[in-house]
C-alpha cells in the first residue's frame, strides 16, 4: 500500500501529516514495515521530527555523458541531438552541462564514434533510518543541483527495493503541480491532500484536484489548521464530491510543537483524529494501514 | 532597475501576503511578478484584469504514427522514462512520463514518430486593482518545466518594466532550491528572505541561502511569526548577523494576515498597525538597494 501525502500550496502541513501518520502507522503494526519516504528533495524536513539510528547512506547519482576526446571527430550530432541545450562543442573540446541533462542517453547512442559514454554525477544524497519501527528514508538534493526528478526516482526506487511489497509506504511528496510532485504521487495506491482553509489554500487545493483527476488518483483531504479563515474550502469539496478524511485544528499548541520539532500526536486530540484519517483512508481502499485501530475489532 | 525577488525555502512562511503588501506600498513605483508559477495566488489579491495572454509552449512531447509504425519496439527500447507503452500491438506515448528528448523520433526507422510542441501553462499582463502592472502565469495542469514558465514571466515582466520606466520590478518567488527558485533569482539584485521560528523554516532559510550565496546576491531577511518561538527567533537573527546580512525587521503571529487574505486584500489595507510595520520594512528595503 503506497499512499502519498501531497498539497499544491507549501507549508499546508504535509511533514506534519506525513510524520505523525507514520509514526502510528509503525507502532501499530508489527507484521509489516511502515516506510516513510521524505520526497520533498529540496527541502526535506520529515528528518526533523524524527530522530534515530542511521542505517545507511549513499550518494546519488544521475547519468551524464562524459566525452572521449580520442574519438571524437567533432561532427556536432551530440549537439543537434540533445533537445536540452546540455552539449556545447566548442574548436578543441565538448562541454556537458550536467544541471542541464535529462540523462536520456540520445547522444550517447547517436554518436557515430561511440565518443560519449555514461559516467555518474552527484546529485544528492539518501539516508535510511531506523526510528522505532519506522523506516526512514530520506532524499536531500544538494545544493545548486536543479532537477529534484531523478534525485525522488532513486529515492522510490531504494524504498522498493528494499521493502516487500506488502509494506505500508508512506510518501511525504514536494509541493506544487508540476514534475516534482507528479513523480512522487505517479506510484502512489492513495493520495492524500493536505490545504488549508484560506483564499490561497483553496485556490492550490484546487489546481491539486485537477491534477489528481488528470494523473486518474484516487484521493482524499485533509484540512489542516481548521477553524482559520473560512469555510470555502468544505464548500468547494462538498460541490467537487472531494472526500474529506479529517480535519486539524487550528491550535497554538500545535504550532509551539511543530517549531520545535515534536510529533503532534503526542496531544491525545490530534492522536484521535490522526487515527481517524487512517481509518476514513482504510474504508476507501478497502486495505488495513494502521493496526492501532483494529486492537479492539 | 533595480529586481527585488522574495523568496522563503519553505513554503507557508508568508512571502505571497509579505509580497502583495510590498506591491501595494510601491503602487505605481513599481512592476509585480508572480512567479511562483507551481501556485500562483498573487492575483486573489491584486485581482488583475488578465488583459494580454498567451500561450506558453516549452519542450516537446513525442505523438506515433500508427500508420507508419512497423512495431519494431526500438523507439520502446531507447526510451529511458517508459514512456512508450504498448497494449494489443499499438504503440502510444504516455504524455506526463515523455520527458521530450526526441530519442525516440531520431531512432525510428519509418519516421513514425513525430515531436511537437507541449503547451504548458499561460502567461498575462495585467492591471491590477492597484493600478499597477502584474505579470503572472498559470503553469498547465501536471506540465513540466515550471523553471522555464519562470523565465518567461521574468523576460515579460522586465520589458513591461522598460517599457512603464519604472524603476523596480518586485518578483514573488518559488519556495524550494530546484530550477524554479533558481529562474527566479537569476538576475535579481536583491532576494528578501521571508522565514518563520521553526525547525523547518530554518532549516529550509539555511539551504535557500546558501544557493543564494552561489548567486552572490545580497539578502535581507523577515521572521514571520516571531513570538511563536522567541529562542529560535533569536538564532535566526544570530545567523543574519554572523553572516553580515541584512534584517529588515519581524512580525509576531497575526491572524489579520489569514483575515485579509479571505477579504481579498491585502494586509496593508486591512490593519494599519502592520501596514506601519510593512512600511518601515518597504522604506529600510529601498534604501538598501538604491
Amino acid at each position: 500500500m503506497k499512499i502519498a501525502i501531497a498539497s499544491g500550496k507549501g507549508g499546508t502541513g504535509k511533514t506534519t501529516l506525513a510524520t505523525n501518520l507514520a509514526v502510528l502507522c509503525s507502532s501499530g503494526s508489527r507484521d509489516k514495515p511502515t516506510v516513510l519516504s521524505d520526497l520533498d528533495v529540496e527541502e526535506p524536513n520529515s528528518g526533523l521530527f524524527l530522530k534515530g539510528e542511521t542505517l545507511h547512506q549513499q550518494k546519488i547519482m544521475k547519468e551524464i555523458p562524459g566525452w572521449i576526446r580520442d574519438k571524437c571527430t567533432f561532427c556536432n550530432r551530440c549537439k543537434e541531438v540533445c533537445n536540452f541545450n546540455a552539449i556545447a562543442v566548442l574548436p578543441d573540446s565538448v562541454l556537458v552541462f550536467p544541471e542541464l541533462c535529462h540523462s536520456c542517453y540520445a547522444c550517447v547512442g547517436l554518436c557515430p564514434e561511440d565518443a560519449l559514454v555514461m559516467k555518474d554525477h552527484p546529485i544528492g544524497e539518501l539516508s535510511h533510518y531506523k526510528v522505532n519501527q519506522l523506516d526512514f528514508i530520506e532524499g536531500k538534493l544538494n545544493i545548486g543541483e536543479q532537477q529534484a526528478v531523478p534525485l525522488i526516482s532513486k529515492t522510490i526506487d531504494y524504498t522498493k527495493e528494499n521493502f516487500p511489497d506488502n509494506s505500508i509506504f508512506l510518501y511525504d511528496s514536494p509541493p506544487g503541480t508540476s514534475c516534482p510532485m507528479i513523480e512522487s504521487v505517479k506510484e502512489a495506491d492513495y493520495v492524500i491532500l493536505v490545504a488549508e482553509p484560506t483564499p490561497f489554500g483553496l485556490h492550490d487545493l484546487n489546481l491539486s484536484v485537477k491534477t489528481m483527476h488528470k494523473v486518474g488518483k484516487a484521493f482524499g483531504v485533509v484540512i489542516n489548521r481548521h477553524g482559520l479563515g473560512n469555510d470555502d474550502i468544505e464548500q468547494f469539496c462538498r460541490k467537487e464530491r472531494v472526500r474529506i478524511l479529517g480535519r486539524i485544528p487550528n491550535m497554538p499548541e500545535i504550532a509551539e510543537k511543530y517549531s520545535r520539532g515534536e510529533l503532534i500526536i503526542e496531544i491525545p486530540e490530534i492522536r484521535r483524529e490522526m487515527l481517524n484519517i487512517l481509518t476514513k483512508t482504510e474504508e476507501i481502499t478497502g486495505r488495513w494501514i494502521c493496526r492501532e485501530n483494529h486492537k479492539t475489532s | 532597475m533595480k529586481e527585488i525577488v522574495v523568496i522563503s525555502g519553505k513554503g507557508g512562511t508568508g512571502k505571497t501576503s509579505i509580497t502583495a503588501a510590498f506591491a501595494q506600498l510601491a503602487g505605481k513605483e513599481s512592476v509585480i511578478a508572480d512567479c511562483d508559477v507551481d501556485a500562483a495566488d498573487m492575483h486573489l489579491l491584486l485581482k488583475p484584469d488578465f488583459a494580454e495572454e498567451e500561450a506558453f509552449y516549452s519542450g516537446q512531447i513525442a505523438h506515433i504514427d500508427q500508420d507508419k509504425c512497423t512495431r519494431c519496439y526500438k523507439c520502446k527500447k531507447v526510451c529511458r522514462f517508459d514512456a512508450i507503452h504498448v497494449t494489443d500491438g499499438t504503440f502510444t506515448v504516455d504524455e506526463i512520463d515523455c520527458e521530450g528528448c526526441g530519442y525516440c523520433e531520431k531512432i525510428c526507422p519509418t519516421q513514425a514518430i513525430t515531436m511537437y510542441d507541449a503547451l504548458s501553462g499561460k502567461t498575462c499582463i495585467s492591471a491590477t486593482r492597484l493600478n499597477n502592472t502584474l505579470v503572472h502565469a498559470e503553469l498547465a495542469i501536471a506540465a513540466e518545466h515550471s523553471g522555464k514558465l519562470v523565465t518567461r514571466v521574468k523576460t515579460l515582466a522586465r520589458q513591461k518594466t522598460r517599457e512603464e520606466k519604472k524603476n523596480l520590478l518586485l518578483i514573488d518567488g518559488t519556495p524550494g532550491i530546484g530550477c524554479p527558485v533558481t529562474a527566479s533569482l537569476t538576475g535579481a539584485d536583491y532576494a528578501v528572505i521571508v522565514t518563520e521560528p521553526t525547525i523547518s523554516g530554518i532549516n529550509d532559510m539555511k539551504r535557500v541561502f546558501d544557493l543564494i550565496k552561489t548567486f552572490k546576491i545580497r539578502a535581507g531577511f523577515i521572521i514571520n511569526k516571531y513570538d511563536l518561538n522567541p529562542e529560535k527567533s533569536r538564532d535566526i537573527e544570530l545567523f543574519i548577523k554572523e553572516n553580515k546580512m541584512d534584517y529588515l525587521g519581524q512580525f509576531n503571529y497575526n491572524e489579520n494576515f489569514t483575515k485579509s487574505m479571505t477579504q481579498g486584500e491585502t494586509v496593508v489595507e486591512y490593519d494599519a498597525a502592520l501596514k506601519t510595520e510593512l512600511a518601515k520594512m518597504w522604506n529600510k528595503l529601498k534604501s538598501l538597494i538604491n
